[in-house]
């Protein structure tokens, strides 16, 4: 199979200089080529794992449990403007 | 003598020999003399560190001593914290600041510890040589040109060259165990959900989980006894976990009784022939003690790095969607719309690896591929944990080697990503269960330049770390491995 490694970019959003998408188009195809011997396993009627130890999710009160911290919160932020995150324009 | 393990120390303190500040200054000058050579630190602020240790002392006096009082812990780069930068090794994470400390972080500061320092790992924890750090690789005590395995090297190097007594790592295929074995440490990766997951930068959700790395099986225990239990800020914490008596479980000195399972699938032609007549010896010594030695099968074991390749990149795909340069993190100059915000600012952030493993989990979860691959996956990680349950009819705990090989040079698996990933070939299996597993030195191999340390790794039912302690404990006991250290490292920091 041959990975189109443009397509696979834009779907994860990131920009990929043809040197780096001629570099991992191989890589990515060795691997997935490694990862094609589960076709060689029988899993006729097995339910896939979706927990290791098909744990129910704990339930909790809706209660509010920390005060308001959006300041802290935002504080990593490269843009902010009055408690909004700021990005460029997104619609004309 | 610096080699010091955390409860000898710990004695020490309580017996008024020596004080939090005391054992600050000396580990502070230990990183001061050592880690140019190793890189295992990325980030520490003495100022920081003598205050928690000042406070400590005060706690102490005032109050009298909780379980870590006073004891420098080192935390692997990945645990949010509070104080300082938390940057996972990743460029796109430079500069930033955690608003919040990680659950772990806030158990150790409950229980006395003083935090000491960041320490390097592969960029967000994808790795197994901790050569994709954005602050360059961490080199190994034993060799300097060689790694120290990964992902969690910086808290591996730091523990065996003793310029901490003990730190956090965290495990998603091995990268606690992994590296712990290839400095000759005592690594515990925990039951899947023994450990809250909050705040620790997250990698594979399904897999990732928090763990000690120590110079012996007790200070392990006394390490995890204090991170493990609920938390209800990490759904996936485990609210009825059974407990275990972390201390207890370390005081066996014998196997009387004990069936270990030597699963074949882990003996095999390909991996380096004196790890495996190391490990074998081990087994022997544990026979002397009493156990019984079961042949055993897991037969699905050879698929486990295949499913692992699946299964992890996609929840990464997922997880590292959120660094966009909206919240926190890198943004790229002068983005001309939204789109090349986020294609340029990841491009710049992220390291080759990491993009390699989004842009695998992107596809594996893409339209047209999901069935064959994550879907697929995931059903072979049911037959992989069945393995595991049928082995547990027949036996208490599993014996393997940690690695399939010893500590490689710096530089030498680059190349292929491929051959990178299957140096986890004996460690993935056990996050797919959800196991706990446990790696501690076993012997030395002869490598380029000097001795190598091996691992022994120890695999138990879900919850019963208790089996893991006690058997590793009574191996210990027996052995003289923990008491080896490499050379190099006994000048400064005098007598801790």
């Amino acid at each position: 199979m041959d990975i189109d490694v443009h397509k696979v970019a834009m779907l994860s959003r990131i920009r990929l200089t043809d040197d780096e998408a001629a570099e991992l188009g191989p890589q990515l195809n060795s691997i997935l080529g490694y990862v094609d011997n589960l076709q060689q396993v029988n899993t006729d009627g097995v339910v896939e794992t979706a927990h290791p130890h098909d744990a129910a999710m704990p339930l909790r009160s809706d209660v509010v449990s920390n005060g308001n911290r959006r300041d802290d919160l935002q504080s990593p932020a490269p843009k902010t403007e009055s408690g909004l995150y700021v990005v460029p324009k997104v619609i004309e | 003598m610096p080699f010091s393990t955390l409860s000898k120390l710990k004695n020490r303190l309580d017996a008024g020999e020596t004080s939090a500040v005391e054992l600050a200054r000396i580990y502070l000058d230990r990183v001061a003399a050592h880690n140019d050579a190793l890189n295992a630190f990325v980030h520490i602020d003495a100022d920081y560190i003598l205050a928690q240790a000042e406070a400590s002392d005060a706690h102490r006096s005032a109050h009298g001593a909780r379980a870590l009082e006073g004891l420098p812990i080192a935390v692997k780069d990945i645990f949010c914290t509070q104080n300082g930068p938390t940057q996972c090794c990743s460029n796109i994470l430079k500069g930033f600041h955690a608003p919040y400390d990680a659950h772990v972080i806030t158990r150790l500061k409950e229980a006395g510890a003083v935090l000491f320092g960041k320490t390097n790992m592969d960029e967000f924890a994808m790795g197994s040589s901790n050569e994709t750090s954005a602050f360059g690789p961490c080199r190994n005590p034993w060799n300097s040109d060689c790694i120290p395995g990964g992902s969690s090297g910086g808290s591996a190097a730091a523990v065996a060259a003793a310029l901490a007594p003990a730190a956090l790592g965290t495990d998603t295929g091995g990268s606690i165990r992994q590296p712990a074995a290839l400095t000759g440490i005592t690594g515990l990766k925990p039951t899947y959900g023994r450990v809250s997951r909050r705040g620790i930068i997250a990698f594979a959700s399904s897999l990732d989980q928090a763990g000690s790395m120590t110079r012996t099986v007790r200070d392990t225990a006394m390490l995890c006894e204090a991170i493990a239990g609920h938390d209800a800020g990490d759904a996936t914490s485990v609210a009825d976990a059974p407990a275990t008596d972390w201390l207890a479980a370390c005081d066996k000195t014998d196997m009387l009784g004990l069936k270990i399972g030597r699963p074949k699938e882990y003996f095999v032609d390909g991996m380096d022939a004196s790890v495996r007549a190391t490990v074998e010896a081990a087994l022997a010594e544990c026979e002397k003690l009493g156990a019984e030695i079961v042949d055993i099968s897991l037969p699905h074991t050879e698929y486990a790095v295949a499913a692992y390749y699946v299964i992890a990149p996609s929840e990464a795909s997922a997880n590292l969607s959120r660094y966009d340069g909206v919240r926190f993190g890198h943004r790229c100059d002068n983005p001309d719309d939204l789109l090349d915000m986020y294609t340029r600012s990841r491009d710049e952030g992220f390291g080759s690896e990491v993009k390699r493993r989004i842009l695998t989990g992107s596809f594996a979860l893409s339209s047209g591929y999901y069935d064959a691959y994550y879907k697929k996956a995931q059903q072979v990680r049911t037959l992989i944990r069945q393995d595991f349950l049928d082995a547990f009819e027949k036996v208490d705990v599993i014996a393997t080697p940690t690695s399939p090989i010893p500590a490689f040079k710096i530089g030498e698996k680059t190349d292929d990503p491929l051959t990178m990933y299957l140096s986890d070939i004996f460690t993935i299996a056990v996050n797919l269960a959800g196991l706990p597993g446990l790696s501690q030195p076993c012997g030395f191999v002869d490598g380029e330049g000097g001795e190598l340390p091996v691992g022994l790794q120890w695999i138990a039912p879900a919850w019963r770390e208790d089996a893991l302690l006690s058997a590793a404990a009574a191996y210990e006991g027996a052995t003289d491995w923990t008491k080896k250290t490499p050379v190099g490292f006994d000048l400064a920091g005098g007598a801790a």
